[in-house]
């Protein structure tokens, strides 16, 4: 029973950090329609600038404080992501209003591709360290219920509180200040929302700058977690699933289905692994998003689409 | 400029069915495979038939396959690396545990376990489009790159994980010089691509364009949505499963699953888009273009580098690669969303009227 808690509390927590990437492409494709495929990309790439750049600030400066260096180096990534939010709106997407979903959706590969070499190329290629203090020693809790307690990652914990921080600090940005509802305006009807005098670039160069203040989140508790290196990237192929269990428009969704797909590959893995050769966390996801698209294809939380097929 | 199609009149149904109307243009493309046949075979070193002109030739076959689904049918598929894993695996294991299975036989073989696959994992299509689907044929890349890797059955329990076949042999022609297997795939490709051809301009190509365009329009006209698309999956995927096979088999010779890894899928698609959606002919620009730049930027940026003083690593280089794809897929899909196939024939359709384009 402890062992089952155990996995399924280690579920919870990955899961956790699924929806931190899944929040990225929730964002993006509310706003704009746009799949964003590079948001991988944009983890693997906030990490690498936030890693090295808090490598490169103690010895420019001078200040030997990690806590300093550390904080430049997040408002420097945090800036080179905003930039990178604008350039991508200006260059691309302006270009490709009214396309397809499919046109948007390479297009956004090749916007991955691209980022992915730019980000090895001036960063380097290594694996980084990100320290931003997380606890990293396991603690046990509830040992008076169970026999030996359970074993809870902290750093996992931390984690799973950041990334609840986000989420709830996003609710509030999109429910209770001005931006926020500009931007519920434009993900519920563009022309509507343009017709009223909401300004649809400036929107899309908004709700880009969140993505990639969400990706720069989850690349800094990722790269604390696996190390910075270009497998980063793969994280946002793993969070795919999430999105399509809960739904590419909802954000509650987004949680939701991270925590059923943490829970899921954790316990899957676990239970089911040892029958079929072990390491099927990687599709299994993918499998429950197949089976769950067959009988409701909008997702858990998704505002149902109404087109034949 | 050139030539024009001035003075050819058709005068029977064959003359004005043929595939390539204009007699200028027969001609050409006969030369060509000609050529291919005959001129390339003495001029090319070993080296080029290695390294550029088998895959050319091979990923053409695949990129042609996507182009079928993609471009055709509409349908977005992020998972072609699985099923030319399919196709190979499939291929090896008939040519194993059969005693004496032809090496065509095997290949073919190797197709049609891919058709079948790409019937179930197509299924998904006919109640989700576009993004979903591209999401579900993910799921076919994760899980056959997983199945292959572990599962021992598929890969004869060799210990290392990696298959090997040996003695390739068709009908008595045995198969081992460089120039023999560049024959063989070029064969298996010109009876392919002329089966593509014919099948995009027939009934069933006809059927897959309607449903790309509007598919509730397709279905008012009495189009089964349901055969088309999973007649597209299925075609499809045997073409990128033969093209699977024929990469294990002829290219490759021993291989991993890693052969096939989602890389691959992106790069099928890539060729797919910067060669030209629902374009035969965009099918090999692309393979072209996809297999030669990788090479050329591999020559070209150290010797930049050296004229201006900087030494260029190879890491860098893959780096720069891996923008310059980046870029261009961007570009193409801003400026020329119809590909390399467009360009070629804006380019022919100005050469026609230059140099008094009024």
């Amino acid at each position: 029973m402890a062992f089952f808690l155990e996995t399924l509390i280690g579920g919870l927590m990955a899961g956790m950090l699924y929806s931190l990437v899944a929040l990225g492409f929730v964002l993006i494709f509310k706003a704009s329609g746009v799949f964003n495929f590079a948001q991988g990309a944009m983890v693997l790439f906030a990490a690498l600038a936030m890693a090295r750049f808090s490598e490169w600030i103690p010895g420019w400066l001078g200040v030997a404080n990690p806590v300093i260096a550390n904080i430049l180096a997040f408002i420097i990534a945090a800036a080179i992501m905003f930039a990178v939010a604008w350039l991508i709106e200006r260059l691309v997407l302006r270009h490709l209003v009214n396309q397809e979903g499919a046109t948007l959706l390479m297009a956004t590969l090749g916007i991955a591709y691209f980022m992915e070499g730019l980000g090895q190329t001036i960063f380097g290629s290594d694996i980084y360290k990100i320290d931003v203090g997380m606890p990293k020693d396991p603690v046990m809790m509830l040992e008076s219920v169970f026999e030996g307690g359970l074993l809870i990652n902290k750093e996992d914990f931390y984690a799973a509180l950041i990334a609840a921080a986000l989420v709830a600090a996003l609710a509030l940005f999109f429910q209770k200040t001005g931006t926020g509802r500009a931007l519920r305006a434009v993900a519920d009807d563009h022309q509507a929302a343009q017709s009223i005098g909401i300004p649809l670039n400036r929107i899309w160069v908004i709700v880009w700058c969140v993505a990639g203040a969400v990706a720069l989140v989850a690349g800094i508790i990722w790269g604390s977690k696996l190390g910075v290196q270009f497998s980063l990237a793969t994280v946002a192929l793993r969070a795919l699933p999430v999105v399509i269990l809960g739904g590419l428009t909802s954000v509650p969704g987004a949680i939701v289905g991270g925590l059923i797909i943490g829970v899921g590959e954790k316990l899957s893995e676990v239970y089911l692994g040892p029958l079929v050769g072990g390491g099927i966390e990687i599709w299994f996801a993918y499998m429950l998003a197949l089976v769950f698209l067959l009988f409701r294809p909008q997702g858990l939380f998704g505002e149902k689409i109404i087109d034949r097929v | 400029m050139i030539y024009r199609e001035n003075g050819q009149f058709k005068t029977s149904y064959k003359t004005d069915q043929q595939i390539f109307p204009i007699f200028q243009d027969r001609w050409t493309i006969l030369a060509l495979i000609a050529f291919a046949f005959v001129g390339v075979p003495m001029l090319a070193d070993e080296y080029l038939f290695k390294a550029i002109l088998i895959p050319f030739l091979i990923l053409s076959l695949a990129a042609l396959g996507v182009n079928l689904l993609v471009g055709y049918c509409g349908q977005i598929t992020l998972g072609a690396g699985a099923f030319m894993a399919i196709g190979a695996y499939a291929a090896y294991n008939f040519a194993i545990r059969v005693d004496g299975m032809p090496l065509i036989a095997a290949l073919l073989l190797g197709g049609c376990t891919s058709a079948l696959v790409g019937i179930v994992f197509g299924v998904p299509s006919l109640r989700v489009r576009g993004l979903y689907l591209a999401i579900a044929t993910l799921a076919a890349q994760f899980f056959w790159d997983w199945a292959f890797l572990r599962i021992k059955w598929f890969t004869n329990h060799s210990p290392s994980g990696s298959v090997s076949i040996s003695n390739l042999d068709v009908f008595g022609w045995r198969i081992s010089t460089p120039v023999d297997k560049y024959l063989l795939c070029l064969v298996i490709l010109v009876v392919f691509a002329l089966l593509a051809k014919n099948m995009v301009r027939g009934a069933i190509g006809r059927q897959w364009m309607a449903i790309r365009d509007m598919d509730v329009a397709a279905e008012v006209i009495g189009i089964r949505p349901m055969y088309a698309k999973l007649s597209a999956f299925a075609v499809s995927s045997f073409f990128v499963g033969v093209a699977g096979a024929l990469w294990g088999f002829v290219h490759l010779g021993s291989w991993e699953p890693a052969a096939f890894s989602i890389d691959r899928s992106f790069q099928l698609l890539f060729m797919v888009i910067i060669g030209g959606l629902g374009s035969i002919m965009g099918s090999f620009f692309g393979a072209a273009f996809i297999i030669v730049l990788p090479i050329f930027l591999n020559q070209f940026l150290p010797w930049l580098g050296s004229l201006v003083g900087l030494s260029i690593s190879v890491a860098t280089v893959s780096h720069f690669e891996f923008m310059i794809f980046g870029a261009l897929i961007v570009f193409f899909l801003i400026v020329e969303p119809h590909g390399l196939a467009r360009l070629w024939s804006t380019g022919k359709e100005k050469l026609r009227l230059w140099p008094f384009p009024h």
